[in-house]
């Protein structure tokens, strides 16, 4: 297991460092960011104080490896245009996006599960062909949409949630979080359900596929045969089963919907990384593009890890040490 | 136990009756526009400035329509070629009680080339003042090394802020401690990329704001902001998204208020190079002569486009056709200027007249995250120019790769779609910026690098004139100039849009500005 997970980090750091290298030379391909983000009515001289102040007019390589320096040292650079720590102006963000995705992980989860399982228990019922159904809906329909049609209903037209941004916010065990407050889990849950659905979708198909691979297993029979009553059955030998699948892929999914849910923070106006994200390609905030993308890296390699670790807890016959990381 | 009950629901519908009365004083606006910060010196950016209106006074204000105004000056006047006195306004106080005199301009103008880091600095502004003098606390000048009439509207971009905090770096005013104006205003807390609360200043000098309390919400997405209106979470946004304006004017519950903005859309033109890189032969390969070097040729795709259809079917009526570079009532915008009426043969005419008869091909560039509706306008501009023998194609860029591969040094493309809108209000603004031929302090922005030694000298003269009449006379005869020369083709100018919930009116304003003082109850 040490072994293993030794390895895995310094296959990350290589990671890490190619990822920032072809960050660092896609933005600076793109152009002069000078022009975005300085007053039109500038001047020449002006142009040259702002190049020479954000250290733009050395070389790529120069700028580069003062940035490896200043990385190396946990100083990721200073965004363009905020003025503020890239690392930082992340973090301020995270809690938001945080939130918003762990609730739509829940979502997903807490109703995937149950409706994946019932689905796959009894494919030919009217209910389960209904939540198959839905669950094409929830594939299809693109987040955009769904997230105003959310709006429209609910906020427009019968007025029961707000229509946009993040509630107030209460202090949980040290962390700011609007989870803790009416107001906050009446601003999350609009958000939340768009960015669920298409996850939700996706656990209700995984979990119906392996539903009905696993009823058809000797080891059911069995289990039948010994007297074991359906519900034990179903809901420890084959739910046991059944998540290994779900596992990765949930795992998976929680990194995506943590860094890109761009669309969803974007509709709802949250305040989260994704908006963050999108604003700084918009100025080439360089800075703050890189800090974004290792940090993105960085938490994929740690959930990829944990499913690993998952794995061996879940199925006893998989041994880390065996796997080439 | 009847009376008890009818005691509570009094009580609760009094408690209800004094909650609707505090929040009939709350406001909550949706902007669209991203801000970076409440240092009102860190950038140069026109969402910032209009934030920080509401926490800081400029010497000089400008009225909805651009127009200078008493601000923390109460007069100002040349008393000689390169000297100005401003009188400061008496009595006055900061958020934190201490008295505005002559010592806080001082330390604001010492602040403003200061800041570190700033992406764009507002010291373009400030630069021409070579020493400033203090007469008495209430009585400063400021000495020009040459004649520079554009003073008084320079100043008039500049937040004054308390002497104290002449060293504050950014963060101090991110996080309020630093955030002292005189203004409206007083800060109260700045998330990022989220919010800006505001209290009212009850110590206010001018016209006290309606509102105690006012949330400024960062909306950036069209769709988003209007939902938020129509939902009541926001009473007011900016920027209302043209698609939705029919359907808001159909709305009961929602006012509209409008103005013709200081933002000209236009196309620039390389005019400079003898070999454009997409001007090319109807096969592709790039001419040896440039033909956008002739003028009948600008022309003739001046006169192939037909503004009208543009502003009625892609910006739903919300922009007025030009021929000029600001709208008239600007300073120094020419009455004689008007937009070139749609006239294909006439062009064609021109483009064998020009020697092209059977036309050339063309690439037209244009950013599609930028202007309202900008690709768009130019994916109708395409076949509006093939049509008259031009085989035109569209390319629209993200606005990030297309602002630095359209600039200074690379200067990529032939023809391509750019706005420009005039902080200052002033003709001199798009004349220095765009039009003069690229050299120290001109044309930084002159993506065509047009060059006309007649419009520089004009400008030239103008820059030096500080009698205003004179001056506008100048302005106005450099940008007929300039007109006639094609130096750029004008599409519209366009139309700013706020909309409000019923019950509410706002003034709006030419430069783009949403300051929560001006969102009043309607009468």
């Amino acid at each position: 297991m040490t072994v293993f997970i030794i390895r895995r980090v310094m296959q990350s750091i290589l990671v890490l460092f190619v990822m920032s290298l072809l960050v660092f030379v896609g933005v600076y391909a793109i152009g002069n960011p000078v022009e975005i983000f300085v007053a039109a009515d500038a001047d020449q001289a002006e142009r040259a104080r702002v190049i020479a102040a954000l250290g733009l007019d050395k070389p790529l390589w120069e700028q580069y490896l003062l940035f490896i320096r200043n990385a190396v040292m946990g100083d990721l650079g200073k965004s363009f245009v905020f003025n503020q720590p890239a690392l930082g102006l992340i973090l301020q963000r995270m809690p938001a996006t945080l939130e918003l995705a762990f609730t739509a992980m829940v979502i997903a989860l807490a109703l995937g599960i149950p409706l994946g399982m019932y689905a796959g228990f009894r494919p030919q019922s009217r209910i389960a062909k209904a939540i198959m159904a839905g669950s094409i809906l929830g594939f299809s329909l693109p987040t955009f949409w769904v997230g105003l049609m959310l709006i429209m209903v609910f906020a427009v037209e019968l007025g029961w949630l707000p229509s946009t941004g993040r509630g107030a916010t209460a202090e949980v065990f040290g962390i700011e979080t609007s989870l803790a407050t009416w107001d906050g889990l009446s601003h999350v849950l609009l958000p939340a359900l768009n960015l669920a659905l298409f996850k939700l979708s996706l656990v209700i198909r995984l979990t119906r596929a392996g539903m009905r691979e696993n009823m058809l297993m000797d080891y059911v029979k069995f289990a039948r045969a010994k007297g074991l009553t359906m519900r034990r059955v179903v809901f420890v030998h084959v739910l046991k089963n059944i998540m290994i699948p779900i596992v990765t892929v949930v795992g998976l999914e929680l990194g995506s919907v943590i860094a890109f849910a761009v669309v969803t923070e974007t509709v709802f106006a949250w305040p989260g990384m994704g908006k963050l994200i999108i604003d700084s390609i918009n100025n080439l905030d360089r800075p703050v593009i890189v800090a974004y993308m290792l940090i993105t890296v960085t938490m994929f390699i740690v959930i990829n890890l944990v499913v690993d670790v998952l794995y061996s807890v879940l199925d006893p016959r998989v041994r880390l040490a065996d796997m080439k990381g | 136990m009847a009376k008890g009950w009818l005691k509570a629901a009094l009580g609760i519908f009094f408690a209800g009756a004094v909650c609707l009365s505090a929040a009939a004083q709350d406001l909550t606006v949706g902007l669209g526009a991203n801000v970076t910060s409440i240092d009102p010196h860190f950038h140069n950016l026109s969402p910032n400035s209009s934030v920080a209106a509401h926490i800081f006074d400029r010497l000089i204000h400008q009225d909805e329509k651009q127009r200078l105004v008493p601000g923390l000056a109460t007069e100002w006047k040349a008393i000689d070629a390169t000297t100005w006195e401003f009188k400061l306004r008496q009595g006055v106080k900061f958020h934190d009680g201490s008295e505005f005199t002559a010592e806080d301009v001082v330390a604001t103008l010492k602040r403003v080339p200061w800041v570190p880091n700033s992406p764009s600095s507002f010291s373009i502004y400030t630069r021409a003042i070579t020493e400033t003098i203090v007469v008495d606390p209430h009585t400063i000048r400021f000495k020009t090394k040459e004649p520079y009439p554009l003073l008084p509207v320079d100043l008039s971009t500049i937040n004054i802020v308390s002497r104290k905090h002449e060293q504050s770096p950014t963060g101090d005013f991110n996080g309020g401690k630093a955030a002292i104006g005189t203004g409206p205003f007083r800060f109260v807390e700045y998330v990022p990329g989220d919010r800006i609360v505001l209290t009212r200043n009850n110590d206010y000098w001018g016209d006290k704001p309606h509102w105690q309390k006012v949330t400024l919400k960062l909306i950036t997405n069209g769709a988003a902001r209007v939902n938020a209106l129509l939902a009541g979470d926001v009473q007011i946004i900016d920027q209302v998204p043209t698609v939705d304006i029919a359907k808001l004017k159909t709305n009961a519950d929602i006012n509209l208020s409008r103005i013709v903005s200081n933002r000209l859309i236009y196309l620039h033109v390389d005019s400079f190079r003898d070999q454009s890189p997409f001007v090319t032969d109807k096969a592709g390969a790039v001419l040896p002569n440039n033909p956008l070097k002739d003028r009948r040729v600008r022309l003739a795709i001046s006169k192939a486009i037909n503004r009208q259809a543009i502003v009625e079917r892609i910006m739903d009526g919300e922009a007025i056709p030009a021929g000029g570079l600001l709208p008239e009532g600007f300073f120094g915008a020419s009455p004689k200027l008007k937009a070139e009426p749609f006239d294909p043969e006439g062009a064609k005419k021109l483009l064998t007249e020009a020697g092209y008869p059977n036309g050339f091909g063309l690439t037209l560039h244009g950013p599609n995250d930028r202007y309202p509706n900008d690709e768009k306008i130019i994916q109708a501009i395409g076949p509006m120019l093939s049509r008259v023998g031009i085989d035109t194609k569209v390319v629209s860029l993200p606005w990030a790769t297309f602002a630095s591969q359209s600039s200074a040094p690379t200067y990529a493309f032939s023809l391509m779609l750019v706005g420009w809108g005039s902080g200052t209000g002033e003709v001199s603004s798009p004349l220095r910026s765009l039009i003069a031929t690229v050299g120290p302090g001109r044309g930084a922005s002159n993506r065509g690098r047009y060059s006309n030694p007649k419009v520089d000298s004009l400008l030239q003269e103008a820059l030096n004139t500080v009698d205003d009449e004179k001056r506008e006379k100048l302005l106005q005869e450099a940008s007929e100039v300039a007109m006639a020369d094609q130096a750029i083709i004008p599409l519209h100018y366009q139309v700013n849009v706020w909309a409000t919930r019923k019950g509410l009116s706002y003034t709006p304003r030419a430069d783009e500005y949403t300051l929560a003082h001006f969102v009043r109850p309607a009468s």
